[in-house]
């Protein structure tokens, strides 16, 4: 799967790149709709929480309050504001889903390098390691992994990204097959470099591609898998203000009618993935 | 054949033995003190040596190795730390509800996915494609749990169309003889029709849950596949020769990206094997995921140690399955030539 956008660099016959990218964004509405509302996520995440009321503070006469202009998401069972507490989560999970997917994305090329690369009895090992973790659903792996290592934020992390692991050494293991049979990689070889330098100077980035649209993927998924982890109470732990735990505590309030506690934070993940995906289909060529 | 069968089985063996080496080291050796995780945050020290000893966790770590292994090896998961029962039984009696919720949700992906996915494809670039493609990207960014929720606020909150989130039948209501262990079929061979329908009922809301968000997969595969062989030489030829448009795409373009789509909804069906503990925790679905999630919420990893492994296995061998009706489907495969159509 070879790309189809590539960013030239800009000449001076050319129009600015701020001119060529807004172009672009106009002729890609979805492309355009995934970065608009990405943006926006950061500057909630990075602002918002130094706008917002305090997202632990408890208010006992304002409990289970519905949406309104003091409160823009209502208030939860300890009145708590939940708008204050979904922004407060922005931070938290953008944070860990970008995270987890440069972590698994840069552990998970270089070993799809080494194996491309390598090939051999090294390829033959990495490979059959990857299948046994690409038997288990990623989100189950991911949670015994956390539910062995114990509740906390570097856990998850680690989890998380482990069960992203297998996606990106295949991608990259397959484009290194093929970058390793280009000519450019005899001539490096043939200058004298060493199979390391080879491999991880001049292989590696060019292995990337799809590893790097992948990537804006995984950064939905991960951010998924993690509220899903905290929803059953595992990994990030109430009350800290995240979108799953929020979904999680405000769940029994939906049967009962107060909706805004779990369905505001929820339809914040669900945009959120959406805007990483709408980005990584599009610069995948719609073929993700 | 035979050859192809004997190194697929091979292969099979090596990937549930290393799902079963993985767990262990996972449940064993990842968490420091096992029997500390085990005993839960709260234990006293006595507890935990207790559990130390009752688990053999104190013997050396390859003798803890050899005996898990045996013990898999002849069925014998290990007994729940919280329920003090052996744990395979307790997986096994759970497994129909499971199957069921399973089995209907991936029906209704296929119901929704497999029309949706050859209309777009024959409508490509359209605002038919458009729609299918924004479901596609809707269902795979979907968090089962919000979605889930959203169903039981309407549907049940405010329409009452659907019972609650409490179980596969109202309180008090005697499940039908067990035969298959679904309740729907089971309703029907005992003639109790009423059951029949409250299972129906019950059942509703998770699967529409699941079968949302697993139909985008489905439809995706079934989109690029029926665009792939449309543009194949054979299709081409059936188009020059006045073969009718509607026939050219159900008989040449959809069975023809048959296989692929199989696959799709063999690996979807896995995916639910080990993904719906979200949704049966949500619903208080009695299944294995539930199972799990009581599991986790009473640090038994014993528990969830057999759940993993079950699922695991479960998936290894459905990717048999598949790969065998491929090779029986396909002759390119059977005479092991790759394909790369």
């Amino acid at each position: 799967m070879s790309q189809s956008v590539s960013w030239e660099l800009p000449s001076s016959a050319e129009p600015g790149r701020l001119a060529r990218w807004s172009a672009e964004l106009r002729k890609r509405p979805l492309l355009a709709v995934g970065v608009a509302l990405l943006f926006a996520y950061l500057v909630l995440a990075v602002v918002g929480p130094a706008v917002t009321v305090d997202p632990l503070r408890t208010d006992p006469a304002n409990q289970l309050l519905p949406p309104s202009a003091a409160h823009p998401f209502g208030t939860d069972e300890f009145g708590r504001d939940v708008f204050a507490r979904a922004v407060a989560a922005a931070r938290l999970d953008l944070w860990i889903g970008l995270v987890i997917a440069v972590v698994s994305m840069v552990v998970g090329s270089v070993i799809g390098v080494v194996a491309g690369y390598w090939g051999g009895r090294v390829d033959e090992v990495i490979m059959r390691l990857t299948d046994v973790l690409l038997a288990f659903p990623g989100f189950v792996l991911a949670l015994i992994l956390v539910a062995a290592m114990g509740d906390s934020v570097p856990n998850v992390i680690v989890a998380v990204s482990v069960s992203f692991l297998p996606h990106f050494i295949r991608l990259t293991r397959a484009e290194a097959l093929q970058q390793r049979e280009m000519e450019y990689v005899d001539g490096a070889r043939l200058a004298g470099n060493p199979p390391w330098r080879v491999a991880f100077r001049h292989v590696m980035p060019n292995s990337l591609g799809p590893a790097a649209v992948q990537a804006t993927l995984v950064a939905g998924w991960a951010i998924l898998t993690v509220a899903g982890l905290a929803f059953l109470g595992v990994g990030i732990r109430p009350p800290t203000p995240e979108w799953g735990v929020m979904v999680a505590e405000g769940a029994n309030d939906v049967i009962t009618g107060e909706w805004w506690t779990a369905l505001f934070p929820g339809g914040m993940i669900v945009l959120a993935v959406m805007a990483f995906h709408f980005v990584g289909d599009e610069l995948g060529g719609g073929r993700v | 054949m035979r050859r192809y069968l004997i190194k697929r089985a091979g292969i099979s063996v090596m990937t549930m033995l290393g799902i079963v080496i993985v767990v262990f080291f996972i449940v064993r050796v990842l968490p420091g003190d096992a029997a500390a995780v085990r005993a839960g945050p709260y234990a006293t020290a006595e507890k935990i040596a207790q559990i130390r000893a009752k688990y053999g966790l104190d013997r050396p770590l390859w003798e803890q190795f050899v005996d898990y292994l045996a013990g898999v090896a002849r069925g014998d998961f290990g007994v729940s730390v919280r329920t003090d029962q052996p744990v395979l039984g307790e997986l096994l009696s759970r497994l129909p509800a499971s199957l069921e919720l399973a089995v209907y949700s991936v029906l209704v992906a296929t119901v929704i996915g497999v029309p949706f996915g050859i209309v777009a494809a024959a409508r490509q670039g359209t605002w038919v494609d458009v729609v299918a493609r924004v479901f596609a990207i809707l269902g795979s960014s979907m968090a089962l749990f919000w979605l889930g929720l959203l169903m039981i606020y309407f549907f049940f909150f405010r329409l009452g169309w659907f019972p609650g989130p409490v179980d596969r039948l109202a309180v008090g209501t005697p499940p039908p003889p067990t035969v298959t262990g679904f309740y729907t079929i089971d309703g029907a061979l005992a003639g109790q029709w009423e059951v029949v329908a409250m299972a129906f009922r019950f059942l509703a809301l998770p699967v529409l849950t699941l079968g949302f968000v697993l139909a985008a997969p489905i439809l995706k595969m079934v989109r690029s596949s029926v665009i792939e062989t449309l543009a194949s030489d054979y299709v081409r030829t059936a188009r020059a020769m006045g073969v009718s448009p509607r026939t050219v795409l159900f008989v040449d373009g959809f069975r023809n990206a048959l296989l692929p789509v199989t696959t799709t909804i063999g690996i979807v069906f896995g995916y639910m094997l080990g993904g719906n503990i979200i949704v049966e925790y949500l619903f208080s679905w009695p299944g294995v995921g539930r199972y799990a999630y009581e599991a986790i919420q009473t640090n038994d990893l014993e528990a969830l140690q057999g759940f993993v492994i079950m699922v695991g296995i479960l998936y290894v061998a459905l990717n048999v399955v598949i790969d065998l009706g491929y090779a029986l489907i396909d002759p390119r495969i059977r005479l092991g030539r790759k394909v790369t159509a």
